[in-house]
Protein backbone atom coordinates (compact mmCIF):
# COMPACT_ATOMS: atom_id res chain seq x y z
CA UNK A 1 0.00 0.00 0.00
CA UNK A 2 2.87 2.39 1.42
CA UNK A 3 5.02 1.29 -1.62
CA UNK A 4 1.96 1.66 -4.45
CA UNK A 5 1.65 5.48 -2.63
CA UNK A 6 5.01 6.36 -3.28
CA UNK A 7 5.28 4.99 -6.94
CA UNK A 8 2.15 7.47 -7.57
CA UNK A 9 3.65 10.39 -6.25
CA UNK A 10 6.43 9.81 -8.28
CA UNK A 11 5.14 9.01 -11.47
CA UNK A 12 2.83 12.15 -10.92
CA UNK A 13 5.63 14.94 -9.90
CA UNK A 14 8.05 13.07 -12.80
CA UNK A 15 4.67 13.56 -15.66
CA UNK A 16 1.44 14.83 -14.79
CA UNK A 17 2.03 17.17 -12.25
CA UNK A 18 5.30 18.27 -13.02
CA UNK A 19 6.31 21.47 -11.39
CA UNK A 20 8.00 22.78 -14.23
CA UNK A 21 5.34 22.33 -16.86
CA UNK A 22 2.04 21.57 -14.85
CA UNK A 23 2.57 23.56 -12.25
CA UNK A 24 4.64 26.24 -13.42
CA UNK A 25 6.76 26.58 -10.19
CA UNK A 26 10.01 28.41 -9.23
CA UNK A 27 11.49 28.68 -12.40
CA UNK A 28 12.62 32.32 -11.55
CA UNK A 29 15.87 30.74 -9.22
CA UNK A 30 16.95 28.37 -11.49
CA UNK A 31 16.47 29.46 -15.45
CA UNK A 32 19.25 31.92 -14.69
CA UNK A 33 21.56 29.17 -15.05
CA UNK A 34 20.39 27.18 -17.70
CA UNK A 35 23.25 28.23 -19.91
CA UNK A 36 25.44 26.54 -18.40
CA UNK A 37 24.90 22.73 -18.18
CA UNK A 38 27.31 22.10 -15.11
CA UNK A 39 26.03 25.50 -13.12
CA UNK A 40 22.47 23.60 -13.57
CA UNK A 41 23.59 20.09 -12.15
CA UNK A 42 25.07 21.59 -8.99
CA UNK A 43 21.62 24.11 -9.18
CA UNK A 44 19.48 20.56 -9.10
CA UNK A 45 21.41 19.05 -7.22
CA UNK A 46 21.18 22.24 -4.20
CA UNK A 47 17.41 22.27 -4.54
CA UNK A 48 16.67 18.69 -4.48
CA UNK A 49 18.88 18.55 -1.03
CA UNK A 50 17.12 21.52 0.51
CA UNK A 51 13.28 20.51 -0.53
CA UNK A 52 13.45 16.99 0.06
CA UNK A 53 14.94 17.74 3.55
CA UNK A 54 12.53 20.82 4.21
CA UNK A 55 10.03 18.68 3.51
CA UNK A 56 11.07 15.61 5.91
CA UNK A 57 11.70 18.96 8.86
CA UNK A 58 8.60 20.84 8.31
CA UNK A 59 6.15 17.37 8.45
CA UNK A 60 8.09 16.26 11.46
CA UNK A 61 7.45 19.15 13.12
CA UNK A 62 3.98 19.48 11.90
CA UNK A 63 1.87 19.12 14.91
CA UNK A 64 3.61 22.02 16.79
CA UNK A 65 3.71 24.69 14.18
CA UNK A 66 1.19 27.04 15.01
CA UNK A 67 -0.74 28.20 11.29
CA UNK A 68 -0.37 31.59 11.45
CA UNK A 69 3.09 31.65 11.81
CA UNK A 70 3.84 28.28 9.44
CA UNK A 71 5.72 30.49 6.61
CA UNK A 72 8.41 31.84 8.96
CA UNK A 73 8.97 28.71 9.97
CA UNK A 74 8.82 26.80 6.39
CA UNK A 75 11.43 29.85 5.69
CA UNK A 76 13.44 29.33 8.51
CA UNK A 77 13.96 25.46 8.11
CA UNK A 78 15.00 26.43 4.14
CA UNK A 79 17.40 28.68 5.25
CA UNK A 80 19.40 26.56 7.47
CA UNK A 81 19.50 23.77 4.72
CA UNK A 82 20.18 26.42 1.81
CA UNK A 83 23.32 27.77 4.10
CA UNK A 84 24.61 23.96 4.34
CA UNK A 85 24.46 24.35 0.21
CA UNK A 86 25.98 27.44 0.04
CA UNK A 87 28.91 26.31 2.49
CA UNK A 88 29.08 23.22 0.54
CA UNK A 89 29.60 24.17 -2.89
CA UNK A 90 31.78 27.41 -1.55
CA UNK A 91 34.51 24.70 -0.02
CA UNK A 92 34.46 22.28 -3.06
CA UNK A 93 33.57 23.90 -6.54
CA UNK A 94 34.38 28.15 -5.68
CA UNK A 95 34.18 29.01 -9.21
CA UNK A 96 30.73 27.71 -9.31
CA UNK A 97 29.84 29.23 -6.61
CA UNK A 98 30.76 32.76 -8.00
CA UNK A 99 29.36 31.36 -11.01
CA UNK A 100 25.84 30.92 -9.04
CA UNK A 101 26.30 34.16 -7.41
CA UNK A 102 23.17 34.71 -5.51
CA UNK A 103 20.53 32.04 -7.22
CA UNK A 104 21.62 29.26 -4.85
CA UNK A 105 20.44 31.88 -1.48
CA UNK A 106 17.70 32.01 -3.79
CA UNK A 107 16.45 28.38 -3.39
CA UNK A 108 15.00 29.94 -0.09
CA UNK A 109 12.76 31.52 -2.04
CA UNK A 110 11.99 29.21 -4.64
CA UNK A 111 8.36 28.25 -5.31
CA UNK A 112 8.46 24.39 -5.43
CA UNK A 113 10.04 24.79 -1.73
CA UNK A 114 6.93 26.27 -0.41
CA UNK A 115 4.54 24.86 -2.47
CA UNK A 116 5.76 21.67 -1.02
CA UNK A 117 5.43 22.23 2.44
CA UNK A 118 2.02 24.02 2.20
CA UNK A 119 0.30 20.87 -0.05
CA UNK A 120 2.00 17.96 1.36
CA UNK A 121 4.38 18.46 4.30
CA UNK A 122 2.10 20.23 6.95
CA UNK A 123 -0.15 17.74 6.19
CA UNK A 124 1.77 14.11 5.75
CA UNK A 125 4.08 12.02 7.58
CA UNK A 126 7.82 12.66 7.06
CA UNK A 127 8.18 9.60 5.02
CA UNK A 128 5.56 10.68 2.24
CA UNK A 129 7.21 14.50 2.46
CA UNK A 130 10.66 13.12 1.73
CA UNK A 131 9.43 10.94 -1.59
CA UNK A 132 7.15 14.16 -2.68
CA UNK A 133 9.73 16.46 -2.25
CA UNK A 134 12.34 14.25 -3.75
CA UNK A 135 10.13 13.47 -6.58
CA UNK A 136 8.65 17.01 -7.46
CA UNK A 137 12.68 18.30 -7.82
CA UNK A 138 13.88 15.48 -10.13
CA UNK A 139 10.85 15.91 -12.45
CA UNK A 140 11.81 19.64 -12.20
CA UNK A 141 15.80 18.97 -12.58
CA UNK A 142 15.33 16.51 -15.97
CA UNK A 143 12.99 19.44 -17.66
CA UNK A 144 16.08 21.92 -16.65
CA UNK A 145 18.66 20.39 -17.38
CA UNK A 146 17.69 19.04 -21.07
CA UNK A 147 17.16 22.97 -21.50
CA UNK A 148 20.58 23.35 -19.72
CA UNK A 149 21.94 21.06 -22.41
CA UNK A 150 20.53 22.54 -25.62
CA UNK A 151 21.05 26.25 -24.45
CA UNK A 152 24.73 25.34 -24.01
CA UNK A 153 25.04 23.50 -27.19
CA UNK A 154 23.12 26.03 -29.19
CA UNK A 155 24.81 28.96 -26.89
CA UNK A 156 28.01 28.18 -26.76
CA UNK A 157 28.83 24.80 -29.00
CA UNK A 158 30.11 22.58 -25.89
CA UNK A 159 28.84 19.80 -23.91
CA UNK A 160 29.68 19.93 -19.88
CA UNK A 161 32.15 22.61 -21.73
CA UNK A 162 33.56 20.43 -23.93
CA UNK A 163 33.09 21.40 -27.46
CA UNK A 164 31.68 19.02 -29.56
CA UNK A 165 29.85 21.18 -32.69
CA UNK A 166 31.97 21.15 -35.80
CA UNK A 167 34.37 23.72 -37.08
CA UNK A 168 32.98 27.00 -38.12
CA UNK A 169 29.67 26.40 -35.33
CA UNK A 170 28.59 29.88 -34.91
CA UNK A 171 27.16 30.41 -31.71
CA UNK A 172 23.78 31.48 -30.99
CA UNK A 173 24.71 33.80 -28.47
CA UNK A 174 20.25 34.65 -28.01
CA UNK A 175 20.24 31.61 -26.27
CA UNK A 176 23.28 31.91 -23.48
CA UNK A 177 21.18 35.30 -22.93
CA UNK A 178 18.12 35.66 -21.33
CA UNK A 179 15.49 35.40 -24.09
CA UNK A 180 16.93 31.95 -24.90
CA UNK A 181 16.23 30.62 -21.48
CA UNK A 182 12.13 31.98 -21.56
CA UNK A 183 11.90 30.71 -25.44
CA UNK A 184 13.16 27.38 -24.97
CA UNK A 185 11.26 26.81 -21.92
CA UNK A 186 8.42 27.86 -23.98
CA UNK A 187 8.99 25.20 -26.52
CA UNK A 188 9.61 22.73 -23.94
CA UNK A 189 6.15 22.88 -22.48
CA UNK A 190 4.68 23.35 -26.22
CA UNK A 191 6.43 20.17 -26.89
CA UNK A 192 5.28 18.31 -23.88
CA UNK A 193 1.90 19.29 -23.74
CA UNK A 194 0.88 19.37 -27.54
CA UNK A 195 2.18 15.77 -27.59
CA UNK A 196 2.01 14.00 -24.34
CA UNK A 197 -0.20 15.82 -21.79
CA UNK A 198 -3.28 16.49 -24.33
CA UNK A 199 -3.35 13.30 -26.10
CA UNK A 200 -3.17 11.61 -23.03
CA UNK A 201 -6.17 13.69 -21.32
CA UNK A 202 -8.08 13.37 -24.61
CA UNK A 203 -7.65 9.64 -23.88
CA UNK A 204 -8.43 9.71 -20.54
CA UNK A 205 -11.89 11.25 -21.10
CA UNK A 206 -13.07 9.10 -24.38
CA UNK A 207 -12.36 5.61 -22.91
CA UNK B 1 34.70 50.37 -9.09
CA UNK B 2 31.01 50.33 -7.29
CA UNK B 3 31.75 53.46 -5.68
CA UNK B 4 32.18 55.12 -9.20
CA UNK B 5 28.95 54.31 -10.01
CA UNK B 6 26.23 57.17 -9.45
CA UNK B 7 22.91 56.01 -8.45
CA UNK B 8 21.60 57.50 -10.89
CA UNK B 9 23.22 54.67 -12.92
CA UNK B 10 22.40 52.34 -11.11
CA UNK B 11 18.84 53.54 -10.86
CA UNK B 12 18.44 53.73 -15.08
CA UNK B 13 20.78 50.16 -15.09
CA UNK B 14 18.18 48.45 -12.41
CA UNK B 15 15.14 49.44 -14.78
CA UNK B 16 16.40 49.25 -17.73
CA UNK B 17 19.76 47.05 -18.87
CA UNK B 18 19.66 44.66 -15.79
CA UNK B 19 15.91 44.49 -15.40
CA UNK B 20 15.80 42.07 -12.17
CA UNK B 21 12.53 40.07 -14.30
CA UNK B 22 14.04 39.72 -17.81
CA UNK B 23 17.54 39.42 -17.33
CA UNK B 24 17.68 37.23 -14.24
CA UNK B 25 14.42 35.85 -14.47
CA UNK B 26 13.32 36.67 -10.77
CA UNK B 27 9.59 36.92 -9.42
CA UNK B 28 8.70 34.89 -12.24
CA UNK B 29 6.44 33.02 -10.18
CA UNK B 30 3.39 35.99 -9.44
CA UNK B 31 4.86 37.77 -13.03
CA UNK B 32 2.99 34.55 -14.66
CA UNK B 33 0.36 34.15 -12.21
CA UNK B 34 -1.11 37.70 -11.42
CA UNK B 35 -0.62 39.26 -15.23
CA UNK B 36 -3.92 38.55 -16.09
CA UNK B 37 -4.98 41.99 -15.47
CA UNK B 38 -3.50 45.46 -15.64
CA UNK B 39 -5.24 46.30 -12.11
CA UNK B 40 -4.04 43.47 -9.92
CA UNK B 41 -0.46 43.79 -11.92
CA UNK B 42 -0.57 47.50 -10.71
CA UNK B 43 -1.30 46.57 -7.13
CA UNK B 44 1.05 43.91 -7.00
CA UNK B 45 4.10 46.43 -8.98
CA UNK B 46 3.55 49.26 -6.42
CA UNK B 47 3.95 47.09 -3.62
CA UNK B 48 6.98 45.43 -4.94
CA UNK B 49 8.53 48.81 -5.40
CA UNK B 50 7.55 49.72 -1.52
CA UNK B 51 8.87 46.25 0.05
CA UNK B 52 11.70 46.73 -2.49
CA UNK B 53 13.49 49.68 -1.71
CA UNK B 54 12.80 49.26 2.02
CA UNK B 55 14.41 45.97 2.21
CA UNK B 56 17.00 46.84 0.60
CA UNK B 57 18.12 49.10 2.69
CA UNK B 58 17.23 47.51 5.87
CA UNK B 59 19.21 44.63 4.82
CA UNK B 60 22.31 46.80 3.71
CA UNK B 61 22.25 48.86 7.17
CA UNK B 62 21.80 45.06 8.55
CA UNK B 63 24.40 43.10 7.06
CA UNK B 64 27.19 45.79 7.30
CA UNK B 65 25.85 46.88 10.62
CA UNK B 66 25.44 43.66 12.59
CA UNK B 67 26.59 40.67 10.53
CA UNK B 68 30.09 41.65 9.18
CA UNK B 69 31.10 43.48 12.50
CA UNK B 70 30.05 39.84 14.07
CA UNK B 71 31.89 38.33 11.12
CA UNK B 72 28.61 36.01 10.65
CA UNK B 73 28.40 36.85 6.87
CA UNK B 74 27.32 33.25 6.02
CA UNK B 75 23.95 33.83 8.16
CA UNK B 76 23.20 36.39 5.92
CA UNK B 77 19.99 34.38 3.91
CA UNK B 78 18.42 33.42 7.46
CA UNK B 79 18.74 37.11 7.86
CA UNK B 80 17.57 38.28 5.06
CA UNK B 81 14.72 36.38 4.34
CA UNK B 82 13.56 37.04 8.22
CA UNK B 83 13.96 40.83 7.90
CA UNK B 84 11.93 40.56 4.57
CA UNK B 85 9.27 38.46 6.25
CA UNK B 86 8.73 40.38 9.03
CA UNK B 87 8.88 43.89 7.28
CA UNK B 88 5.83 42.54 4.72
CA UNK B 89 3.70 41.59 8.07
CA UNK B 90 4.24 44.76 10.19
CA UNK B 91 3.28 46.73 7.11
CA UNK B 92 0.51 44.59 6.22
CA UNK B 93 -0.83 44.89 9.83
CA UNK B 94 -0.57 48.79 9.73
CA UNK B 95 -1.96 49.35 6.58
CA UNK B 96 -4.81 46.88 7.45
CA UNK B 97 -5.16 49.38 11.11
CA UNK B 98 -4.71 52.63 8.57
CA UNK B 99 -6.62 52.34 5.54
CA UNK B 100 -9.29 49.89 4.45
CA UNK B 101 -8.72 51.50 0.97
CA UNK B 102 -5.11 51.54 1.05
CA UNK B 103 -5.01 47.60 2.28
CA UNK B 104 -7.32 46.50 -0.61
CA UNK B 105 -5.34 47.76 -2.96
CA UNK B 106 -1.75 47.23 -1.49
CA UNK B 107 -2.27 45.43 1.86
CA UNK B 108 -3.36 42.16 0.35
CA UNK B 109 -0.15 41.80 -1.69
CA UNK B 110 2.20 41.59 1.00
CA UNK B 111 2.44 38.33 2.46
CA UNK B 112 2.00 37.26 -1.40
CA UNK B 113 5.78 39.34 -1.78
CA UNK B 114 7.70 37.58 0.90
CA UNK B 115 8.43 34.62 -0.77
CA UNK B 116 8.63 36.49 -4.12
CA UNK B 117 12.37 35.73 -5.52
CA UNK B 118 12.77 39.43 -6.81
CA UNK B 119 12.70 41.02 -3.33
CA UNK B 120 15.25 38.51 -1.99
CA UNK B 121 17.47 38.70 -4.97
CA UNK B 122 17.49 42.83 -5.12
CA UNK B 123 19.37 42.10 -1.30
CA UNK B 124 21.89 39.36 -2.58
CA UNK B 125 22.64 41.33 -5.45
CA UNK B 126 23.43 44.89 -3.69
CA UNK B 127 25.70 42.50 -1.16
CA UNK B 128 27.47 40.56 -4.23
CA UNK B 129 28.37 44.12 -5.88
CA UNK B 130 29.19 46.03 -3.17
CA UNK B 131 27.07 48.84 -3.39
CA UNK B 132 26.86 51.44 -1.36
CA UNK B 133 23.91 52.42 0.87
CA UNK B 134 22.59 55.25 -1.69
CA UNK B 135 23.30 52.83 -4.38
CA UNK B 136 21.53 50.17 -2.89
CA UNK B 137 18.36 52.64 -2.17
CA UNK B 138 18.62 53.00 -5.88
CA UNK B 139 19.61 49.65 -6.98
CA UNK B 140 15.95 48.45 -5.02
CA UNK B 141 13.72 51.01 -6.18
CA UNK B 142 15.03 50.71 -9.80
CA UNK B 143 14.57 47.07 -9.66
CA UNK B 144 11.21 47.27 -8.24
CA UNK B 145 10.33 50.23 -10.91
CA UNK B 146 11.94 47.39 -13.76
CA UNK B 147 9.73 44.43 -12.31
CA UNK B 148 6.67 46.18 -12.66
CA UNK B 149 7.22 47.96 -15.77
CA UNK B 150 7.79 44.40 -17.11
CA UNK B 151 4.93 42.55 -15.25
CA UNK B 152 2.49 45.73 -16.50
CA UNK B 153 3.29 45.59 -20.01
CA UNK B 154 2.92 41.75 -19.64
CA UNK B 155 -0.63 42.47 -18.23
CA UNK B 156 -1.55 44.70 -20.69
CA UNK B 157 -0.43 42.44 -23.54
CA UNK B 158 -2.11 39.48 -22.10
CA UNK B 159 -5.44 41.24 -21.75
CA UNK B 160 -5.77 41.78 -25.36
CA UNK B 161 -4.60 38.25 -25.78
CA UNK B 162 -7.50 37.16 -24.54
CA UNK B 163 -9.44 37.07 -27.99
CA UNK B 164 -6.12 35.73 -29.97
CA UNK B 165 -5.99 32.12 -30.87
CA UNK B 166 -3.24 30.36 -29.18
CA UNK B 167 -2.24 27.29 -30.56
CA UNK B 168 -2.79 23.83 -28.94
CA UNK B 169 -0.60 23.35 -26.01
CA UNK B 170 0.80 26.79 -25.51
CA UNK B 171 -2.28 28.55 -24.24
CA UNK B 172 -1.15 30.28 -20.60
CA UNK B 173 2.00 29.76 -19.03
CA UNK B 174 3.92 28.84 -22.31
CA UNK B 175 2.29 31.83 -24.19
CA UNK B 176 3.11 33.91 -21.40
CA UNK B 177 7.11 33.04 -21.24
CA UNK B 178 7.16 33.50 -25.26
CA UNK B 179 6.05 37.15 -24.72
CA UNK B 180 8.18 37.35 -22.09
CA UNK B 181 11.11 36.25 -24.14
CA UNK B 182 10.09 39.01 -26.61
CA UNK B 183 10.09 41.61 -24.06
CA UNK B 184 13.48 40.32 -22.86
CA UNK B 185 14.93 40.77 -26.72
CA UNK B 186 13.85 44.14 -26.69
CA UNK B 187 15.01 44.85 -23.64
CA UNK B 188 18.61 43.88 -24.60
CA UNK B 189 18.23 46.62 -26.65
CA UNK B 190 19.17 48.87 -24.17
CA UNK B 191 22.26 47.07 -23.49
CA UNK B 192 24.63 48.84 -25.51
CA UNK B 193 23.89 51.91 -23.17
CA UNK B 194 25.57 50.57 -20.27
CA UNK B 195 26.43 47.75 -18.26
CA UNK B 196 26.67 47.21 -14.57
CA UNK B 197 27.06 43.44 -14.26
Amino acid sequence: MARSRTAKIFRENLGTNNPVFVQVLGICSTLAVTNVLKNTVVMCLGLVFAVSMTSVTISALRKGIPSQVRMIVELLVAACYVIMIDIVIKAYAPDISKQLGPYVGLIITNCILMGRAEACALTSPPWIAFVDGISSTLGYSYVLMTIAVVRELLGAGTFWGIAVMPAGWVNWSIMVMAPGGFFMLAIFMWIIKKFWLIPAEGGATNA
Amino acid sequence: MPDTLSWFTVLFAAVFTNNILLTNYLGMCPFLGASRELKTATGLGSAVIFVMTTTSALNWVVYYGILQKLGLEHLRFIVFIVVIAAFTQIVEMIIDRVSARLYAALGIFLPLIAVNCAVMGASLFMIIREYTFIQSLAYGFGSGVGWTLAIMAMAGIREKMVRARVPLGLEGAGIALIIAGIMALAFTGFNGMMNIS
